[in-house]
């Protein structure tokens, strides 16, 4: 018999595309994460639960997952924030194909993130002096605000305009080349100004900000875009773009 | 969206904003001092400023709304790409047309 102040009950998305929820009785603890929770099922249930982490301290960005609704990172969410009446609904995150359970399929969130220019593009080897950054200067205060994102697709899961726009690039793809766009060692602007000034670009973001209020790390890919519509429109005037 | 589109839609925006309210302002004008269609129109046949003011409007809302109208198409509705444009150019066409049509209508002699 479950005992409401033991026992959480957890429901979790099993199978594919066509799959549904299942729900399990899980052993509340003091101090226990949402993926404590579903490691604790994977091991003592159902060892065919198929999810993904690695890191369990909120840096590798492989843990996110739909937690009651929203799209969390699941190694730093705290049961007792989230479970509503002992209950947790954990999918997976939205906005992306679904390989199985609790595992989406990342890959158009990589290649968005390739196809915004992501990758760095050095303008010196090994061999030069490293080239030396005042902290201070606007463009590296602007690259630092926007640089701690760890991929998590959190942002991706929690966009309107991901979901109504296939060929939108993204809030994390965005505010990854807002990084580069702002370091002066990268030599790839003219592409990336490109790239994020054509169709399903910066230029699609409607600026609902859903992406700033789920960033588990308060980042704010809003303002990046923001950034980008400004520097490719005055980029555009200037003739630098063609787009 | 694109560079351009944003670019022409904020463009619009931004040249619509004080003729919005202009135009706001003299409904009100009208209203509140009772004028007759024939009061207006002795007001506007023939008035280079009001062809103009509304002219320009026509214009700026020609562009501007076609361009949010293709943006809704492309995500709420099952026309993609291709299918938007043209419905988005069309409705743009239109809206050239019929608001002209209406400026001619009140300013020409």
């Amino acid at each position: 018999m479950s005992n409401a102040r033991s026992e959480l009950r957890v429901s979790l998305w099993r199978g594919g595309e066509d799959g549904r929820y299942e729900t399990y009785a899980v052993p509340l603890r003091e101090n226990q994460t949402v993926l404590d929770v579903v490691t604790w099922v994977q091991r003592n249930l159902d060892s065919s639960l198929a999810y993904r982490f690695a890191c369990r301290v909120g840096m590798c960005g492989s843990c996110a997952m739909t937690v009651n609704g929203r799209p969390r990172w699941t190694c730093r969410t705290h049961v007792s924030r989230v479970a509503e009446g002992g209950r947790l609904e954990i999918g997976p995150l939205e906005n992306l194909p679904l390989i199985k359970d609790l595992a989406a399929d990342m890959r158009p969130f990589f290649e968005k993130w390739q196809q915004a220019r992501g990758a760095f593009a050095p303008s010196k080897t090994r061999h030069d002096p490293i080239e030396k950054i005042r902290a201070d200067s606007p463009a590296r205060r602007a690259a630092d605000a926007a640089i701690e994102c760890i991929n998590c697709g959190v942002c991706y899961a929690a966009c309107d305009t991901v979901r109504w726009d296939e060929d939108y690039l993204g809030p994390a793809a965005l505010n990854r080349a807002w990084t580069l766009v702002n370091d002066v060692r990268d030599t790839a602007n003219a592409e990336r100004l490109e790239a994020v000034a054509a169709n399903g670009g910066c230029h699609a973001c409607h600026s609902h900000q859903s992406c700033q209020e789920h960033c588990p790390l308060a980042l704010n890919p809003t303002a990046s875009i923001a950034g980008l519509k400004r520097r490719t429109m005055l980029g555009f005037l200037r003739g630098e773009i063609e787009a | 969206m694109n560079v351009r589109l944003y670019i022409a839609q904020r463009l619009t925006a931004a040249v619509m904003v004080p003729l919005v309210a202009v135009h706001l302002a003299v409904i009100v004008y009208a209203t509140r001092h009772g004028l007759s269609a024939a009061d207006v129109l002795s007001r506007t046949r023939g008035s280079m400023a009001w062809g103009l003011f509304y002219g320009i409007f026509v214009v700026a809302a020609a562009i501007h709304a076609p361009i949010g109208i293709r943006t809704v198409l492309a995500e709420w509705s099952p026309l993609q790409g291709r299918g938007a444009d043209l419905v988005a150019t069309g409705v743009g066409l239109l809206l050239l047309a019929l608001g002209l049509r209406a400026v001619a209508a009140v300013v020409l002699p």
